[in-house]
């Protein structure tokens, strides 16, 4: 159980309020569907801050048009993961945008072990830090068990 | 003086049938002096080229004085003129280095003003140097005697001059890649009281307001290195308390170092210092100048740092409308001169700003292409050539309760700044944090459902705040402090004028 004020990891668009449903899921897929946005799907067993490339659940859906392909995906994803992080991602190819405009959690795992932070005292006052996922603690098969 | 007062002019209505320029060479070298518009400042069929800067000023000229006259003083004073007739000038192909007024306009509701339009050629300016521009655009013109007070309100920069800067080294989209923060506003507190903390109690304001859902702290623009407070000791415990909550949250944390210092190699050796401890930003304040800034933009792109700038002392020249520099003319010299993070009013606030005036500085911060739009006082199309764009940085006075007027003023790409609407919330700086960052999603999710937040965001937040008591304590605390006092720079525009453009 992480400490801060939510008890988990805060990452997404949503993370402080009560876990979206998939109506309310829905309602943000249709917000990006109406601006031209593609949407994916991606889970990862270690949220690090650093981990950029969680894996992807499927090609980005950049000839969806409609929330309920959408959400039927995420049930898949969920189903066949249903202890990793799981995000919805939406990307825009706008020239001069050309990156993820939305993303937001849309599972976790029952517990969130959260993360250390490593404090290497070097020379003088300075420390390094590294942050380590107490997940990665097992190796990547025997992980969300 | 050759610009002396002439009979029968208002000042509010721009004359073109006076003399008009020399072309005889001989009489137009002749020793001595003469009128402005004489010399060739002024050239009324003159089409701009599509590499020339074009100024747009506002001038106030002296009782008497021509407009046209004035105008084509402005152009002379901010190109090649002196006072008095050079022989010199024939030595060179000066008619190209002559600035040229081709436009003069009454402003509209503020008799004894004009407006007047000045093509600038591109070989007057150094490439890549916004120090080199202002001195000729804001140099000695300012002081003009004939002149009761002049304003540079807006300027046309041409893509060929664009092209000569690097622009933000970070810019706001890959700024969110770094920080995979994306789709709503970022979220950030200064640190208060601005002056007087230890090292020690420093960071843990820090450490409080970014465990509690903030994603950036933030120096004050006046916490450089102090006797209560030396630079190196702020910058470990800031970096302890960044590292510390972002293990406890998952996510990528900043505060912004003030690297500002008396000398360059002073704010380069606190910068370095802010990249051996892993900081992902570092801020500079606009009292530094354009040398600096354009030097720490480019140490910060050679260290894959955000620049954030804060913009301390531009009040004392953008605020009065009669004479000095909008600040949208400062937003883009300082994107062309590369910083990443730029405060640019909050509307709501405390300081200074007309919703409207401050969104047209927001545009040019994050427009590809910025559209004329007169009642935002945008006053040329501007072509920014793919140049990064900047993240505005809404600081100073703002709270929770105005959490759907900043989101419908400003959209998603914009740092929201509540320092004392962190600091001061009464049951902690955590519990702060964690007011703005439910009031911050709350909005955007219902916004993205298809809500009008403008409406509505009241009962919004409201409902928000039946599941966050900090929330509903923010709101209890400040939910009807507003700052209405009327804005002293507003555009001046004919509104048709906008329809017809």
């Amino acid at each position: 159980m992480m400490t801060n004020p939510v008890g988990r990891i805060t990452q997404g668009q949503f993370s402080f309020l009560p876990e979206l449903t998939d109506a309310e899921i829905a309602l943000q897929i249709d917000y990006g569907l109406k601006r031209g946005y593609a949407w994916s799907i991606e889970y990862t067993d270690d949220p690090h801050p650093r981990n950029t490339y969680w894996e992807m659940f499927g090609m980005p859906m950049f000839d969806l048009q409609d929330a309920a392909g959408v959400l039927l995906e995420l049930q898949s994803c969920r189903k066949t993961f249903p202890q990793h992080y799981i995000r919805l991602v939406a990307f825009d190819a706008t020239r001069g945008v050309e990156s993820i405009v939305m993303c937001f959690i849309v599972n976790r795992p029952s517990s969130e072990p959260g993360f250390g932070l490593i404090r290497q005292e070097m020379q003088g006052r300075n420390i390094r830090y590294t942050l380590h996922s107490y997940v990665t603690d097992r190796p990547e098969g025997e992980r969300g068990e | 003086m050759t610009i002396a007062p002439e009979a029968g002019t208002d000042g509010a209505q721009a004359r073109s049938d006076g003399p008009t320029a020399i072309t005889d060479t001989k009489r137009r070298y002749r020793a001595g002096v003469m009128k402005y518009r004489q010399m060739g400042y002024w050239d009324p069929d003159y089409v701009p080229k599509p590499t020339d800067t074009i100024c747009l000023f506002r001038i106030t000229p002296q009782e008497g004085v021509d407009p046209i006259e004035a105008a084509a003083a402005v152009a002379g004073e901010s190109s090649t003129a002196t006072w008095t007739v050079v022989w010199t000038d024939r030595l060179t192909a000066c008619d190209s280095y002559r600035a040229k007024a081709f436009k003069v306009e009454a402003v509209p509701n503020n008799p004894g003003q004009v407006f007047a339009w000045i093509a600038y050629d591109i070989i007057l300016f150094e490439a890549g140097s916004i120090a080199n521009m202002t001195a000729s655009l804001i140099g000695n013109v300012f002081g003009f005697k004939p002149l009761k007070a002049l304003r540079l309100e807006d300027i046309r920069i041409p893509a060929a001059y664009i092209k000569t800067f690097d622009g933000p080294s970070t810019g706001l989209i890959v700024e969110r890649e770094r920080l995979d923060k994306f789709g709503r506003p970022l979220l950030g507190a200064t640190t208060k009281p601005k002056l007087g903390l230890s090292g020690r109690n420093y960071g843990r304001v820090i450490y409080e307001g970014l465990k509690g859902g903030l994603d950036f702290m933030k120096d004050d623009e006046n916490i450089n290195s102090q006797p209560f407070m030396h630079w190196r000791d702020r910058f470990l415990y800031v970096m302890d308390a960044v590292n510390k909550a972002s293990a406890a949250t998952g996510e990528v944390k900043g505060s912004y170092l003030n690297v500002t210092a008396g000398t360059m190699e002073d704010m380069y050796e606190r910068a370095e210092f802010a990249r051996e401890l892993g900081s992902v930003v570092v801020m500079i304040d606009l009292v530094v100048g354009w040398t600096a800034i354009q030097s720490m933009s480019r140490w910060a792109r050679r260290n894959d740092m955000i620049l954030h700038m804060h913009r301390a002392g531009h009040g004392t020249y953008t605020r009065q409308k009669s004479h000095g520099i909008s600040f949208r003319v400062i937003a883009k010299w300082l994107r062309l001169a590369g910083v990443d993070h730029l405060h640019a009013g909050t509307a709501v606030g405390k300081l200074e700003g007309d919703p409207l005036t401050v969104q047209g500085y927001y545009n040019v911060c994050r427009d590809s292409f910025t559209h004329q739009d007169l009642p935002r006082g945008i006053f040329f199309d501007q072509d920014w050539c793919d140049i990064r764009k900047v993240m505005p940085v809404a600081s100073g006075g703002i709270h929770a309760g105005q959490m759907h007027q900043l989101l419908d003023l400003f959209g998603d790409d914009v740092v929201l700044q509540f320092g004392g609407g962190t600091i001061g919330h009464p049951a902690g700086i955590q519990a702060g944090a964690v007011a703005n960052r439910v009031a911050l999603e709350a909005m955007v999710k219902a916004r993205n459902e298809g809500r009008d937040i403008r409406a509505e965001g009241e009962e919004i937040l409201r409902q928000a705040a039946r599941f966050c008591r900090p929330l509903q304590q923010a709101l209890d605390t400040w939910g009807d402090v507003t700052f209405n006092y009327a804005p002293t720079d507003t555009s001046d525009f004919t509104p048709t004028a906008a329809v017809a453009h």
